[in-house]
């Protein structure tokens, strides 16, 4: 089983997106769901499930952006993680160009570790702070055995200039860097394996604004650079909105709305996503005058116990009976825009 | 601001620097401002500007003198005709939760997992009403629990931090902050650990509390944003120093000093076309020890060739760049307006 799945993707070592099928997405999800087992008592008799990620389905094209917004708790960071294989799924599928990695042991997962990278959230944890920047960057080529052409030591230093760090840097400790500096630095390392796809959960929001605005440019260059295909996950709007090619709307679990970005941030279907961006704060002091602003009331209930129906009926203003006896299903609004709503909004501008 | 009574809140040339291993580290570095009461200042600035050391030192939250000695505090902070600086750390102490009182980033380190939430409330009150009988503060905490929106407040009061959701904890700290009517609040980072809905829910909720009690509310954050929605002055530090005071309406409209520019610059927008790349400032904020000489920014700064030399060897102080609306800046104002208008207005 091994040998015949590891044989594709380890021939597949060049960046370029690599256009294998035509319309076959790069990385396939269906019906992803994770519970995290309550349990009780000495026998560890389970009482209950934390329903992290509740079903979701979507798909990433080679070489475009997917990102990924929903408040603490709605699982997109669970989703991250099972996607990279980091937590094993409690059901649903995982594809990735076709291979089915969902239940893959750590050995048979570890030539797909190549094409598969994570950027972490805090750059203060993700590095060891023992290690040179050296070791940390050029982990990845010793443990996948890849050999380089003039040693791993020019192939990191290679990698620190291409994301805009300094070559010189390679014996020093991520103590001695900067918030941005070592965010280019796990991004040094995700790149290491010239991976196709990289996972990234908040790359940004531990930065100042202005170095925020560093790594984003720098992420960007990356993909027209290398060909990449990303998975932005973040809680914050306008970032994913600058960076993203398509954008799913998660909330409690599910996906709430999935569109292209223009369509998403024009017209927002789903009540869940029009409040979120009506949330945002803006910084143009006469606006907040003359705009109208959705407000929630109240917090996101439990994943333990979710709502009947539509899990965002107990906050929505437009929820009726229907919304909490039957669950919508995602479906496709209009050309490129899937909502789960029974009640969608912006539905007849168009 | 009237001329002969002083304002409100009024803090002249501010200085703290901490004694390190490594050196003097200058966290503010000579910082004036003046408040009065009913209005909002918010401090805007980078990790390591000043900016929440300024708020600690006006509570008087500075540790009197830990194992490498005192953090040396000068310059002059009034607050209703009251020096605080001179004072002695009892009156501080008096003042602080009376007078002013402060709400924290995280209200989970922020608050005593091991009390309830209305035993950390009551305690506050008591402390400054000694003739208050608990029951009575009880009635209190559970009346301002209700008031900072808590449904079934009065089954609330005796549930314990843990068993609040980050946004009520907020909710908890503003009430804890606010029970005993305090005139100036401090709020630092209040919503930078909450989601965007639940954020909105409580920059609502503190602006309507202000409306109502009339308070001098400090904010401080680095999300433009946010003050935007709150302040009625701004005030941007950079490197322990202020750059650019003004009114929110002007300072985001003309925006004077290149540091803001650049801040302005590099925030991604809703409520902008979008833009293919960013600006964002280039290099990283300046180490507190070995501060540049002249302008702290001038490093990162785009145009500080412009200023023959200036930039490196003089520092810049706050002047008068339109009505009530001052930058520290080398450039000259026309010079600068021609910059923002010709390449910085249509990037923003």
């Amino acid at each position: 089983m091994t040998d015949s799945q590891t044989a594709a993707p380890q021939t597949a070592t060049v960046p370029a997106p690599a256009p294998a099928s035509d319309r076959e997405p790069l990385l396939r999800v269906t019906g992803l769901t994770r519970h995290f087992p309550v349990t009780k008592g000495l026998f560890k008799r389970q009482v209950g499930a934390v329903r992290a990620v509740d079903g979701i389905d979507f798909s990433v094209n080679a070489g475009e952006t997917l990102g990924v917004v929903g408040e603490s708790g709605c699982g997109k960071s669970t989703m991250g993680r099972l996607v990279t294989r980091l937590d094993e799924p409690t059901g649903g599928k995982i594809e990735f160009e076709g291979a089915d990695i969902t239940h893959l042991g750590v050995g048979a997962m570890r030539p797909y570790r190549r094409d598969i990278q994570m950027i972490f959230q805090d750059p203060y944890s993700s590095l060891n702070p023992r290690h040179t920047i050296g070791t940390i960057v050029g982990a990845p080529f010793r443990l996948q055995k890849v050999a380089t052409e003039h040693g791993v030591k020019k192939a990191v230093q290679d990698l620190l200039e291409l994301c805009g760090l300094s070559p010189e840097h390679y014996n020093r400790y991520p103590h001695e860097f900067s918030g941005g500096q070592r965010q280019r630095i796990g991004i040094a390392r995700a790149l290491a394996l010239k991976p196709k796809m990289i996972i990234a959960d908040e790359p940004v929001s531990a930065l100042d604004v202005s170095i925020q605005a560093q790594v984003v440019n720098l992420l960007d260059d990356l993909q027209q650079e290398l060909g990449l295909t990303y998975l932005i996950i973040a809680h914050d709007l306008s970032v994913v909105r600058h960076v993203s090619d398509r954008v799913a709307v998660m909330y409690l679990g599910k996906v709430v709305e999935i569109a292209e970005r223009d369509s998403l941030y024009a017209s927002p279907m789903h009540p869940y996503t029009n409040a979120l961006m009506s949330a945002v704060p803006v910084p143009d002091p006469r606006r907040k005058e003359r705009r109208e602003r959705i407000l929630l009331t109240g917090d996101v209930p439990s994943p333990l116990n979710p709502p009947s129906g539509c899990r965002f009926r107990t906050r929505c203003w437009k929820a009726q009976d229907i919304c909490a006896s039957q669950e919508p299903p995602l479906t496709a609004a209009k050309a490129g825009h899937q909502v789960a709503c029974h009640f969608p909004e912006n539905s007849a501008t168009e | 601001m009237s001329i002969n009574d002083k304002p409100f809140l009024s803090v002249r040339d501010l200085k703290v620097h901490f004694p390190t291993d490594d050196g003097l580290v200058k966290s503010v570095n000579g910082l004036s401002f003046d408040l009065e009461k009913g209005k909002t200042l918010g401090i805007v600035g980078e990790s390591g500007s000043g900016k929440s050391v300024t708020s600690l030192s006006i509570m008087g939250l500075h540790r009197a003198g830990g194992k490498r000695g005192a953090p040396q505090i000068s310059g002059e902070i009034w607050l209703d005709g009251e020096d605080l600086v001179a004072a002695g750390p009892d009156r501080v102490r008096k003042l602080r939760g009376q007078k002013m009182a402060m709400i924290f980033q995280d209200p989970l380190t922020a608050m005593h997992p091991y009390y309830t939430v209305g035993a950390q409330i009551v305690e506050g009150y008591r402390a400054h009403h000694p003739g208050v009988s608990k029951r009575e503060a009880r009635k209190r905490a559970i009346e301002m629990l209700d008031r900072v929106g808590i449904p079934q407040p009065d089954k609330r009061v005796d549930n314990y931090p843990h068993e609040f959701s980050g946004g009520m904890r907020q909710r908890a700290m503003i009430a804890m902050a606010l029970v005993n009517d305090p005139s100036l609040l401090i709020a630092d980072e209040p919503t930078t650990a909450l989601d965007v809905t639940v954020q909105a829910q409580i920059l609502d909720l503190i602006r309507d509390l202000q409306k109502e009690f009339g308070s001098a509310v400090i904010i401080i954050t680095h999300d433009l944003g946010v003050v935007a929605e709150l302040a009625d002055d701004i005030l941007v530090m950079y490197g322990g120093k202020p750059v650019e005071r003004g009114p929110a309406a002007t300072l985001f409209e003309s925006p004077e000093h290149p540091y803001t520019w650049g801040l302005l610059g590099s925030m991604p927008r809703l409520d902008r076309e979008l833009q293919d790349r960013l600006t964002p400032v280039k290099g990283t904020p300046p180490s507190l020890i070995n501060v540049p000489s002249g302008c702290a920014f001038h490093p990162r700064c785009p145009y500080a060739e412009l200023t023959g030399g200036r930039s490196t060897t003089e520092v810049p102080v706050l002047a008068e760049a339109a009505p009530q609306h001052h930058a520290a800046c080398h450039l000259p104002i026309a010079e600068r307006h021609r910059i923002f208008a010709d390449e910085i207005a249509p990037r923003l």
